[in-house]
């Protein structure tokens, strides 16, 4: 890489960092624990740089960790994206919305209540 | 156009759905649509990366089977993981998802820096030190979440571990590392490559350990935010946009995450990481002259039972007592009885409750608790003065008025909801134990206030009884 080439990564980091700023300022607090869990997920998109480096492995040791790499980073951005949907879907019933379902409400709080 | 420019291409498109996805979860309407946004784009730019000329995978096939195997194997483990656990178990979950992302940075980092050791050119002095950097953020914020998992999963205790000294060895390793990073940097050589790598995962672990059980939250969201650096990291030696602006928008976002999280518990961040809270404020607690002689008064489930069937309005304010004993099912049964019976109830959620903020609303949504019974602290407050009971399930610091009218209490300052203004106080708790910090709750030998003993589902499920004969 030249040295233009690496003040242009700066200059992509560094934007990046205010738009990251930018784009969580007014997150509600309830939604907090959604947000890390989601940008967790973002993040799992290292998966693409151990696919890289895991094409152009060469000798075991290489291999290895390659492997390894593109093992866990797939666990996290699986993960992560599939537990965040999963806290998602249960915020289902926006404000305004009023109040939602009834029906099988008592019957699924016994079978979860059992299952502890 | 070439190939290369395609792929760049779809990077870039999946960058701007990364940052238009962050916007989205910052908004309750928007949030699942922006998950699955970024979902999306990240499958289609790890679908892209097979035809990645940088990759080499055309002319590597042993190393595309492999590749294929790691994600399947991956995906296999991670997708019924995250389906089944329980939703109490969600921090710790996400704990271990970070750490294996920060994991998986740091292997590319190795990975890129014997292959760099490999080729017969000698590598830039950046391009190794972009590698040390993903090496050393991935490592710690690896073995840092492994712990923080630990600690959550009650696998090893929730105070904070602290030894003589801590800050001063934890500054030692810290220096250490830095100069074997610079002896790395200097020599290229991979044996102090790899004591750099070990010590790494030594800083991480000993870093979480003075760290106490109510703080992991908080720390979670700040290890988040190390392995969006690390990402980072990544992209540059790999000079890839997509990781740069992935990993650096978590690390940004996540910083301030964490900002607005140690506020939300009135503490600043520097407080929460290496004052080892629990420990050191026990002792505060004991000198506030709250001694453990005093008479609180308790209760009998019909008793509260009745209270509760004839008040206009009820309060509950859920804490982590209900997250462990599983009672967000009894709690809604309990709220629908009273509801049943004409009581206004609604439920007010501090912003930290429970073991991360927002983890009460999480759990209540889970027992279909509908969103409008759920009130924010700010939105509650104003109504407590008028409610007949505050039935306080399973919280304590959250509902400690020493935050309001002790200036010597650890946790003052920090915003708190106003149970000590409803007109009755029912604590369930399973014990006189103090909450996370530590500190004696005034309110419990406040005359108003009466306590229930029990697991915090079993005194829900006896108080359901007690309004039924009421």
């Amino acid at each position: 890489m030249s040295t233009t080439g690496i003040l242009e990564f700066l200059t992509i980091f560094i934007l990046a960092i205010f738009v990251g700023n930018e784009v969580v300022a007014r997150v509600p607090s309830i939604l907090h624990t959604p947000l890390m869990s989601g940008s967790n997920a973002i993040h799992g998109i290292v998966l693409v740089g151990a696919m890289i480096i895991m094409g152009t492995a060469t000798g075991t040791a290489q291999i290895i960790l390659g492997f390894f790499a593109v093992l866990l980073a797939t666990l996290n951005i699986v993960g992560g994206f599939t537990v965040t949907d999963r806290m998602l879907e249960m915020f289902k019933s926006k404000p305004g919305d009023g109040p939602p379902k009834g029906g099988s409400k008592s019957k699924s709080a016994e079978a979860e209540g059992g299952a502890k | 156009m070439t190939l290369t420019i395609w792929i760049d291409l779809i990077y870039l498109l999946a960058a701007v759905a990364f940052i238009v996805a962050l916007k989205g979860l910052s908004s309750p309407k928007q949030a699942r649509n922006g998950n699955l946004l970024a979902a999306g784009a990240a499958i289609v730019a790890v679908g892209a990366t097979f035809f990645n000329p940088e990759a080499q995978f055309s002319s590597h096939t042993t190393n595309l089977i492999l590749t294929i195997v790691a994600m399947v194997l991956g995906a296999v483990i991670a997708v019924p993981v995250a389906r089944m656990v329980k939703m109490t178990a969600m921090p710790q979950l996400v704990a271990i998802f970070n750490g294996v992302g920060g994991g998986a940075a740091a292997l590319v980092s190795i990975t890129v820096f014997l292959q760099d050791s490999d080729s017969a050119a000698k590598p830039a002095v950046y391009t190794i030190a972009e590698v040390l950097l993903g090496l050393l953020i991935g490592c710690v914020s690896f073995s840092g979440s492994a712990i923080a998992f630990a600690k959550l999963q009650e696998l090893m205790t929730g105070r904070p571990i602290t030894y003589p000294a801590q800050q001063v060895i934890n500054g030692l390793v810290g220096v250490a590392i830095v100069a074997l990073a610079l002896a790395t940097l200097l020599t290229g050589s991979v044996t102090l490559m790899v004591i750099t790598a070990v010590l790494s995962l030594v800083l991480g672990i000993i870093f979480v350990l003075p760290i106490g059980g109510a703080d992991v939250p908080v720390l979670i969201s700040l290890l988040n935010s190390f392995t969006g650096l690390a990402v980072a990291a990544s992209g540059f030696t790999l000079d890839n946009n997509l990781l740069i602006i992935a990993g650096t928008l978590v690390g940004a976002s996540g910083i301030l995450l964490t900002r607005m999280m140690s506020k939300a518990m009135g503490r600043s961040l520097s407080n929460v990481l290496f004052s080892a809270f629990g420990s050191v404020v026990t002792a505060a607690g004991g000198a506030d002259g709250t001694g453990e002689t005093r008479q609180v008064k308790t209760g009998t489930p019909e008793d509260i039972g009745v209270l509760l069937a004839y008040a206009r309005k009820v309060v509950i304010i859920p804490g982590y007592g209900l997250a462990v004993a599983q009672a967000q099912h009894t709690a809604r049964e309990l709220a629908d009885l009273l509801m049943e019976r004409g009581v206004e109830v609604f439920y007010a959620i501090h912003p930290v409750a429970g073991r991360m903020p927002g983890h009460m609303n999480v759990l209540l949504a889970e027992a279909n608790v509908p969103y409008d019974e759920l009130k924010e602290m700010d939105e509650a407050n104003p109504e407590m003065a008028t409610a007949d009971v505050a039935l306080v399930v399973g919280a304590n610091d959250t509902v400690n008025p020493a935050a309001k009218n002790s200036p010597g209490s650890p946790i003052y300052g920090m915003p708190i909801i106003n149970a000590d203004e409803a007109e009755h106080v029912i604590f369930l708790k399973r014990s006189m134990r103090p909450g996370f910090a530590g500190i004696d709750n005034e309110l419990l030998f406040n005359e108003k206030t009466t306590l229930l003993f029990g697991d915090a589902k079993d005194t829900l499920a006896k108080l359901v009884a007690g309004v039924n004969e009421a």
